[in-house]
C-alpha cells in the first residue's frame, strides 16, 4: 500500500512525518503546478468549487508515483466538503484508476479516533504512534512560527526575495529533520537567519489580515502566491487559520493554549448568528477580530461557488461600515491569473495608505 | 386589522408555502405574498446582492423588497434543516443576516431558526414558539400546528397524483375537494425535470423549461411526484449518506427513474453557482450514463435566453424520438445493477 493525500499549503510536512511514523509508505503528490490543476478541471464537474479540482490533479500525479491508496477527511454538511470524498471516487472510478480510498468522517472528531483508524492500517506500535504524532505536532507548529515570521519579514526586507529563500530552505529542513531536537534546531536557525535580513525601517508598512476559506487561504498555489505579493507592497500580513491551531480546535478540542478561532466565531454576532458551513463564520468573527485589533485591512478570499463564503461575503459590507474597516473579497478559480490579482492588491494597498495619510494629517491638525 | 406577514415567493415558500399559510391564518395573521418572480424582481435582485450569490438567492432578494412596504412583519426563517441529520444548503442558513446586512428600510423580520437536524421534536417546538408571538393561547397555537401539518400533508399528496407545487397550490386554494389524478394527455416521451424546486417551478427563473417540454409534446416526471419515503428508500442505497435534503430526493428519484423503465431522459435544471448542485447533478450525470440514460444539464442565470434553452430541449427531444425508434439502447428494467455502488 502507497498512500498519499491531497496538498494544502504546508500540510504534506506533517502528514508525511506522521503516516511514515506509523510505519506506512507515503507518496507525497507533486507540488501543485498549472498541469495538476488543467488534470482536475479536466476532469472534475465544472461548478465544483477549486479546492476538489486541485485534489483530483494531486491524486492523478501521485498516482503516476505510484500511490494506490488515498486519505482524506469526511463531513455531514452542510458545505460541499463532506461529499467530497465520494465525488472524488466516483470520479476516479469512471477514470480508471483502482483507488482504495479511507474517508476519516467525524464523529472520529478527535484526534485519537482518527489516529487508531491510521494505526489499524499499519499495525504500528503504540510507542511508534505516540512518537509519530509527537513528531508531526512539532514540525506543524514550526512550520507555523516560521510562517508567521515570513509574512512578517516581507514587509520589511530590502532585498525583496531573500526571506522567501530562507523560509524555502526552513522548510526543506524542517521537513528532514527527524527528531524533536533536530526540529527545534531547524526552526531556530530560520529564525535568526530572519533577523538577518537587511531591512528598510522607513517603510510604510501596513497591515493586512486574510481570512475566508481554509484551503485557499492554506494553500499558496490556490491563493496565486497573495502573501508573498502582498509582502512585496509592504503588507504584513496575518491569516485567521493557521494549520497547528486548525488541528488544535478541531483535532485536539482545544486542549493546548494557542490562538483559536473559537474566539472568532463569538465575535461573528451580531452580524452573522449561525453557522454557516465550511469557515462563513470564522470569516466574518475574524473579521471583526481583526478589525478591532487594529489591522488596516482584511482580504477576504475563497473559491468561486464557495457557499459558505458568498455567504460571508454578503455579510462583510456590513462589517466594514460597523468596524470602519477596509475589505476586499477575491475568489480564486482556474481562470484567476497573479497580474490581474496584483493589480488589484496594489489598488487596494494605496487606497489603505491613502487613508492612513489622510488621518494622520487629520490628527495632526 | 390583523397583522400581516410577508412570504417572499422564493427558496422554501415552493415547499412549505401551505404550512405557513395554514399556521399564520389560523392565529388571526394575515399572509401576503409577493407576485411570482418577473423582470424587475429579478434585475432588483441582482443588484442588491453580491454578485456571486445564485440566481434563487439573488430573486430572494428581489422577493423581500416587493413585499417591504406592504406587509408589517417578514417572515424570513433561517432554514437550517427540515429534516435529522440533513442540512438545504449553507446559503439558507444565512439568509437572514444577509438579507439584514444589505437591505435597509425592512418591516421587522421574524428570523427564527428552524433546525431539524437533532430530531423533529425540536423543530414543532420552534414554530409553536413562533406561534406565542402571534397568540397567547397555547391550545390554540397546538390546534394552529395540527392545522399546518394536514395543509402540508394535503400539498404533498397532491403531489404524489402528478401535480406541479403550483398546481397542487391552486388546488388548494380552490378547496377543491375530490382528489383526482391529473389529467394527463396524449405523450410522446416521459422526461424527469430534476432540480431544486424554487428553480423549477418558478416559470420566469427556468425560462419556463417544464412548459417548453410539454409543448414538444413530454410528460414530466419530477421528485415531488413521488412519494417521500420511496425517495428515502431509494437514496439509501447511496454509498454515501447524501446531508442535503433536496439532494437526497434529487437522487432518490434519480435513482428510482434508472431502475424502472418509466423515464426516457434526464433534463437537469441547475443555477450557476449552486454548491449542493455541482455536486448532485454530476453525480446523477454519472450514474444516467452509466446506466444509458440521455441526461442534460440546464445552467441558468441571469443572462441566460429563453431561446437558447428552447433550442437545446427540442434537440433533446429530438434526439429520444430518434432512440425510440432504432430501440437501440437498452432498457434496463428488471435488472438489478448496482448503479452507484462502485468498488470502494
Ligand atoms: S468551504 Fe467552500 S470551497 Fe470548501 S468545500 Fe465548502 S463550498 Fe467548497
Ligand atoms: S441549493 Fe443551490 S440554488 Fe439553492 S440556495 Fe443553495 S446554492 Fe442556491
Amino acid at each position: 500500500m502507497k498512500i498519499t493525500f491531497p496538498h494544502m499549503g504546508n500540510l504534506w510536512i506533517s502528514a508525511k512525518v506522521l503516516l511514515e511514523g506509523l510505519g506506512l509508505e507515503v507518496v507525497v503528490p507533486p507540488p501543485c503546478t498549472k498541469k495538476t490543476l488543467s488534470l482536475g478541471v479536466l476532469h472534475a464537474p465544472e461548478f465544483i468549487c477549486l479546492p476538489l479540482k486541485i485534489n483530483l490533479g494531486n491524486y492523478m500525479e501521485a498516482a503516476e508515483k505510484g500511490a494506490d491508496t488515498i486519505i482524506i477527511a469526511g463531513g455531514r454538511g452542510p458545505c460541499r466538503f463532506g461529499y467530497y470524498c465520494r465525488l472524488e471516487k466516483e470520479i476516479l472510478d469512471d477514470l480508471g484508476y483502482e483507488f482504495r480510498m479511507i474517508v476519516l468522517e467525524p464523529p472520529e472528531n478527535n484526534f485519537l479516533e482518527v489516529i487508531q483508524n491510521i494505526r489499524a492500517l499499519s499495525k504500528c506500535s503504540m510507542f511508534q504512534m505516540i512518537n509519530a504524532v509527537r513528531t508531526a505536532w512539532f514540525k506543524c507548529c514550526a512550520v507555523d512560527e516560521v510562517e508567521k515570521k515570513v509574512q512578517i519579514v516581507r514587509a520589511w526586507e530590502s532585498c525583496p526575495g531573500l526571506a522567501d529563500k530562507i523560509y524555502r530552505e526552513a522548510l526543506k529542513n524542517i521537513d528532514k529533520a527527524q527528531t524533536i531536537k533536530e526540529i527545534f534546531f531547524a526552526k531556530l536557525n530560520v529564525l535568526e537567519a530572519f533577523n538577518d535580513v537587511p531591512v528598510e525601517p522607513e517603510r510604510e508598512v501596513i497591515r493586512l489580515a486574510l481570512v475566508g476559506e481554509i484551503y485557499t487561504i492554506l494553500e499558496p498555489f490556490a491563493n496565486q502566491n497573495i502573501e508573498r505579493h502582498l509582502g512585496k507592497l509592504g503588507a504584513e500580513v496575518k491569516r485567521s487559520i493557521y494549520l497547528s491551531s486548525w488541528v488544535n480546535d478541531h483535532l485536539l478540542g482545544s486542549i493546548l493554549p494557542m490562538e483559536s478561532t473559537k474566539e472568532a466565531c463569538r465575535m461573528s454576532s451580531p452580524y452573522l448568528n449561525y453557522f454557516v458551513g465550511g469557515h462563513g463564520k470564522e470569516t466574518v468573527g475574524s473579521a471583526v477580530k481583526f478589525s478591532r485589533e487594529g489591522f488596516d485591512g482584511i482580504i477576504q478570499i475563497a473559491p468561486l461557488t464557495c457557499g459558505p463564503e458568498i455567504v460571508a461575503e454578503s455579510i462583510l459590507s456590513k462589517v466594514s461600515f460597523s468596524e470602519k474597516i477596509p475589505v476586499m473579497t477575491i475568489y480564486m478559480d482556474e481562470q484567476s491569473g497573479e497580474a490581474g490579482l496584483i493589480t488589484r492588491l496594489e489598488a487596494f494597498v494605496d487606497m489603505i495608505r491613502r487613508k492612513k495619510l489622510s488621518q494622520k494629517t487629520a490628527t495632526r491638525k | 386589522m390583523s397583522v400581516k406577514v410577508g412570504i417572499p415567493r422564493a427558496l422554501f415558500y415552493y415547499y412549505l408555502f401551505p404550512f405557513w399559510k395554514a399556521f399564520f391564518e389560523y392565529l388571526g395573521a394575515e399572509v401576503v405574498v409577493s407576485p411570482p418572480t418577473n423582470k424587475q424582481i429579478l434585475n432588483i435582485g441582482v443588484k442588491t446582492s453580491v454578485d456571486e450569490a445564485c440566481l434563487p438567492v439573488k430573486v430572494y432578494y428581489g422577493h423581500v423588497i416587493s413585499l417591504r412596504d406592504r406587509v408589517d412583519l417578514l417572515f424570513l426563517p433561517r432554514l437550517v434543516s427540515i429534516e435529522k441529520k440533513a442540512y438545504i444548503c449553507p446559503k439558507f442558513m444565512g439568509l437572514p443576516d444577509m438579507i439584514r446586512s444589505t437591505l435597509s428600510g425592512l418591516p421587522p423580520i421574524i428570523d427564527v431558526n428552524f433546525n431539524a437536524v437533532k430530531g423533529h421534536r425540536a423543530y414543532k417546538k420552534t414554530v409553536l414558539k413562533l406561534g406565542s408571538n402571534f397568540c397567547s393561547s397555547l391550545r390554540k397555537i397546538n390546534r394552529a400546528w395540527v392545522e399546518a401539518v394536514r395543509h402540508q400533508k394535503e400539498f404533498e399528496e397532491l403531489q404524489t397524483y402528478g401535480f406541479s407545487p403550483i398546481e397542487a397550490l391552486r388546488v388548494l386554494q380552490e378547496g377543491r375537494k375530490e382528489k383526482k389524478k391529473k389529467k394527463i394527455f396524449d405523450f410522446s416521451h416521459e422526461i424527469a425535470v430534476l432540480g431544486h424546486g424554487y428553480t423549477i417551478y418558478d416559470d420566469f427563473l427556468s425560462l419556463n423549461t417544464i412548459k417548453h417540454l410539454n409543448d414538444l409534446g413530454a410528460k414530466i416526471s419530477t421528485a415531488e411526484n413521488l412519494p417521500i419515503n420511496l425517495l428515502e428508500e431509494k437514496a439509501e442505497k447511496l454509498p454515501k449518506r447524501m446531508f442535503w435534503t433536496m439532494g437526497k430526493r434529487i437522487l432518490g428519484a434519480a435513482l428510482h427513474y434508472l431502475e424502472s423503465s418509466q423515464i426516457d431522459g434526464f433534463v437537469y435544471v441547475t443555477v450557476f453557482g449552486c454548491g449542493p448542485d455541482s455536486v448532485i447533478a454530476d453525480l446523477t450525470e454519472r450514474y444516467a450514463r452509466r446506466r444509458g440514460m440521455p441526461f442534460i444539464l440546464i445552467t441558468l442565470d441571469e443572462h441566460s435566453g429563453e431561446a437558447g434553452v428552447i433550442t437545446r430541449l427540442e434537440a433533446f427531444v429530438d434526439m429520444l424520438a430518434r432512440r425510440g425508434k432504432h430501440e437501440n439502447y437498452f432498457s434496463s428494467y428488471g435488472k438489478s445493477v448496482d448503479i452507484c455502488q462502485s468498488t470502494s
